[in-house]
């Protein structure tokens, strides 16, 4: 638990002492939120109908840009080896990364909705579920994303294939959040949903760390 | 028997074995390939609703099939590696992954063919189809991964990490059409029920069923033998050989 906290802490103050890490993903989340309007044309009931698409596709562009940077800076100075190395769990401290990720990036992108909800027109039950979903679902990809990020760490042009070992894992998330946002904007009940996307983000929660610290095990040549 | 498995293990015992296994396995997968696909041509009875269109099933069901299977045995490969480092398993899995790309291309592509006659579309978003394509890029993310870690001493367990991480994606694929009513047909073959079709159309299936795989298995040994002499190459026993080529 003591790593843990440690972990989380020293993350996020590093990060804000470099806020630009941070906010790039962000500013581009809305850059490119903003050019469906100018590509598709900028009648609102026609970006309505697509807006969660459009909000998904770019928070998993935004997030995946972010991922690259979960263990590399680690990586380049040593400090990821020193932690494998000691006694320490590296679960625990893998949990710990993606987690200081997600408070960086995942809830970020939540809290950006309500504007991006106005640049697309989305109603009140739209802006609802999509929030939802994208808290529902935003931990599981920065867990995913953990994965490729611990895999490609020690590659010098690792961030495009991040997205290439990640992407495939990402569509049955994106695809039950999609459906749940188009259920809820005809009206039917979302529960289902949420119950499939809260399973996966447990599951995930319990495997996906396993994965990525063999990951980091193979990067650190252990 | 555990004894027989680690022997395999040896790249030099496995040559030896897989070169009395080659040939014979290459001729009959080709036979039944063949013979097969000759069956299907030109003896089976069209089928009442699509006509002809049907016999592209006998080429596209078996490839669907081996696909699925292809990733499996290349996260079995990746298991045993990664327990016992067994190096030859990191080799198989290095060498299944471009066949298993390949064949998924093949499903998807001859899907696509028959799909047009019948459904009117060549593609649709539905859930077999789209978590095929998954499956495809799933195969490309390990080729990806093992090209960009070619000179690293970890590529092997790096690859092998991958390939398990995505075989959760199996299940999805294989109960995609009962999960989910769409489009594409559920499975006419199941391991405890009688097919749904009469035994003049499914009997030709099976025998390009087993073809596909012994073909594949055949192609596999093939591309691991070809490995094992580039890595061996300045071995006593390798030298040996080329020498009596």
């Amino acid at each position: 638990m003591n790593l843990f906290i440690a972990s989380v802490q020293r993350d996020l103050l590093v990060h804000f002492r470099h806020p630009s890490e941070v906010l790039n993903p962000l500013i581009f989340f809305v850059v490119v939120i903003s050019l469906f309007p100018l590509g598709i044309g900028p009648e609102p009931g026609q970006l309505k109908e697509i807006a969660p698409g459009i909000v998904w596709v770019a928070a998993l562009l935004a997030t995946l840009m972010s991922m690259d940077s979960m263990f590399r800076s680690d990586f380049e100075d040593g400090s990821l080896e020193q932690v494998v190395l000691s006694e320490q769990s590296t679960f625990i401290f893998v949990l710990a990364k993606v987690a200081s990720h997600w408070l960086l990036s995942g809830l970020p992108l939540v809290l950006l909705m309500p504007l991006a909800a106005l640049l697309l027109f989305l109603d009140e039950a739209g802006i609802w579920a999509l929030t939802l979903s994208l808290l529902l679902v935003s931990p599981t990809l920065s867990l995913l994303g953990g994965i490729g990020a611990a895999l490609t760490v020690g590659l010098p042009r690792g961030g495009l294939l991040v997205t290439i070992l990640v992407m495939p894992l990402y569509v049955p998330v994106l695809v039950l959040a999609t459906a749940m946002v188009q259920a809820a904007e005809a009206g039917s009940d979302t529960i289902g949903y949420i119950y499939w996307l809260l399973a996966i983000l447990f599951g995930a929660v319990c495997l996906a760390p396993i994965a990525t610290a063999a990951a980091v095990n193979v990067a650190t040549d252990q | 028997m555990f004894k027989w498995f680690h022997r395999l293990g040896s790249p030099k015992i496995f040559f030896e074995m897989s070169g009395r296994w080659q040939v014979p396995l290459l001729w009959l997968s080709v036979v039944m390939l063949t013979g097969g696909a000759a069956w299907a041509l030109l003896f089976v009875p069209p089928d009442y609703q699509q006509g002809n269109s049907v016999r592209i099933m006998y080429i596209h069901v078996p490839a669907a099939i081996l696909a699925q299977s292809g990733y499996v045995m290349m996260s079995g490969a990746a298991a045993v590696f990664l327990i016992w480092r067994i190096k030859l398993a990191d080799v198989a899995v290095k060498c299944i992954a471009p066949l298993g790309a390949s064949i998924t291309f093949i499903a998807l592509l001859t899907g696509a063919i028959w799909g047009k006659p019948t459904w009117g579309t060549w593609w649709v978003w539905d859930a077999r189809l789209t978590s095929t394509l998954v499956l495809f890029f799933l195969y490309i993310g390990v080729i990806a991964l093992r090209s960009a870690m070619e000179r690293h001493a970890g590529a092997g367990r790096a690859c092998a990490i991958l390939a398990l991480v995505g075989v959760v994606n199996l299940p999805v694929i294989k109960f995609s059409v009962e999960w989910w009513y769409t489009l594409h047909q559920p499975a006419s073959f199941s391991l405890t029920e009688k097919p749904t079709m009469p035994v003049e159309m499914w009997l030709p299936l099976l025998v390009m069923v087993v073809a596909y795989y012994l073909f594949f298995f055949a192609i596999w040994i093939m591309r691991i033998r070809n490995e094992i002499l580039l890595t061996e190459k300045n071995t006593d026993w390798v030298k040996q050989w080329l020498a009596t080529r």
